[in-house]
């Protein structure tokens, strides 16, 4: 029990970057990413093939995941090159599903549906199996910590101020002097790059990839994540991810108790219980758990006179 | 003479095969309140797109303070000191009365993701310095009050207030708008035309006003054009072309 929360709390900490990843592109910026586990999969196998193939350290092969997902990003980006709307869910989709397309088939490079085994893990030696999968949770919360304060203090800061006004009405901040075309692909590509990072560690912790690891269900439970949460809310991101994650992962507990169903039923009904919760969020609730703060916060007011 | 701060020298603009804006050519002079009048469809807001730079032009050329800008994109107009305001404001709803003018502050280094993440104290302390500057503008057009409520509950009117202080706060020198007097409560429009007044007499902003209330336009501008269905019509004082034929013809009507 002990070993099987370690374990659902350091996926969670791999969704909750993820969740920050898209609140910076969606959340703050508007753009439309439905092909977040394409980003996510190029950092798993980025990573994986730089420390397995290549023979580099760990952080080598996260830091190159990191690169490999700005850039996809920024390639995919100027695909779309308004980067409106509809056009970029559709070419996130497609980008997507044509690097699954890639994983299965570039067998020289990603070994195909047979799995890409990854022996790299970012633990030091020496340390027994219980302690193992501690630090392994150290090291990935300590991850999503450091995404967290990045992209919390952009969404704080007037850089942060134009996202949310591009996501508005992007016209505004256009004919205020702002190059809206520049600050999207920004946001599009830093968050990407924060998507290959979640990649690299999920590679690191499974140990072996295969395509299948990187299918639609990723993003819609990202997207999840972040409408439960609270679009525009870094904490809402981070919430959401947890709420989600303890809800998908928690509900393997269901099967013992209804012994009626059939696997393949429970396993159902663990997204039929959240599109429930997804449900009844956006129908209640529909700027999310912790919604987004309009007011400004709390700035310096003028000083007044003295006397 | 004073210096020239628009040329329009022969924008043209097709939409759908139709010239809705045709061969037109005028100017703006620098600390001058000119009105671009005419009937509905005549292609007046085409014309402020094109200023702006929301819009490229099929032909023509476009001079701001004597430098070629045709077909330059929205921001880097807006860098030359040209800002409009939206004939259906375009306040940002989800934002602060505060935030809506602070994110048009020119050349914030906090604007920039790496100055955004490490160098907080800098931008903390710009982003001081231009609240209080925001505030100045809040001022101007007295929304103060309302600053810290989002946009989206603002008054038709103030949302037109606020568009100007946002202009105000982007530095622009010359600033357009889109019928700021319209769905505006009647005591409020007095309160925009003292504010322009005032911007233009104590700031020495120039504006480019389109507008239908005709006591508006009397009051405000020292010259106006008149376009109807593409064309340049008339241009001269507002009286001067009241009383021209075709333009009481085509707009003014019985209103004259």
């Amino acid at each position: 029990m002990d070993a099987y929360l370690v374990a659902i709390l350091t996926t969670a900490a791999v969704y909750v970057i993820l969740a920050l990843a898209l609140n910076i592109q969606f959340g703050l910026t508007g753009l439309m990413n439905f092909g977040v586990v394409g980003f996510y999969g190029v950092g798993a196998y980025t990573s994986g093939i730089m420390t397995e193939t290549l023979g580099q350290p760990i952080l080598l092969g996260m830091l190159a995941a990191i690169v490999v997902g700005g850039l996809a990003g920024g390639l995919v980006s100027l695909l779309s090159i308004r980067l409106s709307g509809d056009f970029l869910a559709i070419v996130t989709l497609g980008f997507a599903e044509t690097m699954r397309l890639a994983f299965n088939n570039e067998d020289w490079l990603t070994r195909g549906p047979r799995g890409f085994l990854i022996m790299t893990r970012p633990v030091i030696d020496g340390l027994g199996r219980g302690a193992t999968a501690w630090f392994i949770l150290g090291v990935f919360v300590l991850a999503a910590i450091i995404v967290f304060v990045v992209l919390n203090r952009l969404a704080g800061s007037p850089f942060g101020r134009v996202l949310r006004a591009i996501r508005e009405d992007d016209l505004v901040p256009a004919t205020l002097g702002k190059n809206v075309l520049a600050y999207r692909l920004q946001a599009f590509v830093l968050g990407s790059a924060a998507m290959a990072l979640a990649g690299s560690l999920y590679a690191h912790y499974v140990q072996t990839i295969t395509p299948d690891n990187f299918t639609t269900q990723v993003a819609v439970l990202v997207w999840m994540s972040l409408i439960v949460g609270g679009a525009g809310n870094m904490k809402g991101a981070v919430v959401g991810a947890l709420v989600v994650t303890a809800i998908y992962e928690g509900t393997r507990f269901l099967a013992p108790l209804m012994e009626f169903l059939t696997p393949t039923q429970v396993s159902a009904l663990r997204f039929i219980i959240i599109g429930t919760l997804l449900i009844v969020v956006v129908r209640y609730r529909p700027e999310g758990l912790l919604p987004e703060r309009i007011a400004p916060r709390s700035r310096p007011d003028p000083v007044p006179a003295a006397g | 003479m004073k210096p020239v701060r628009i040329e329009v020298d022969g924008l043209t603009k097709k939409l759908g095969g139709v010239a809705v804006v045709n061969n037109v050519s005028f100017q703006v002079d620098a600390g001058q309140i000119m009105g671009l009048i005419g009937p509905n469809g005549a292609g007046k807001t085409t014309m402020f797109n094109l200023i702006s730079g929301v819009l490229r032009p099929d032909a023509g050329k476009l001079r701001v303070n004597g430098r070629d800008v045709t077909g330059l994109p929205p921001y880097k107009l807006a860098r030359h000191g040209i800002v409009r305001s939206f004939q259906l404001s375009r306040e940002l709803d989800r934002m602060s009365v505060l935030d809506n003018v602070l994110l048009a502050a020119a050349d914030h280094p906090g604007e920039h993701m790496a100055n955004a993440l490490f160098r907080p104290f800098a931008v903390r302390r710009a982003e001081a310095k231009l609240t209080e500057k925001a505030r100045e503008m809040l001022a101007l057009v007295a929304l103060t009050p309302h600053e810290a409520k989002p946009a989206g509950t603002l008054s038709g009117g103030q949302k037109k207030l606020l568009e100007l202080a946002r202009a105000l706060m982007a530095g622009a020198d010359t600033i357009l708008l889109d019928e700021i007097a319209a769905g505006v409560a009647p005591h409020l429009v007095e309160e925009i035309i003292e504010i322009v007044q005032k911007l233009n007499r104590d700031l020495g902003k120039t504006f480019l006003i389109i507008e239908h209330n005709v006591g508006f336009i009397r009051a405000l501008t020292s010259r106006v054009v008149v376009m109807a269905a593409g064309e340049l019509l008339a241009e001269g004082s507002f009286d001067h072309v009241s009383r021209n034929p075709a333009v009481i013809d085509s707009y003014l009507g019985q209103a004259a």
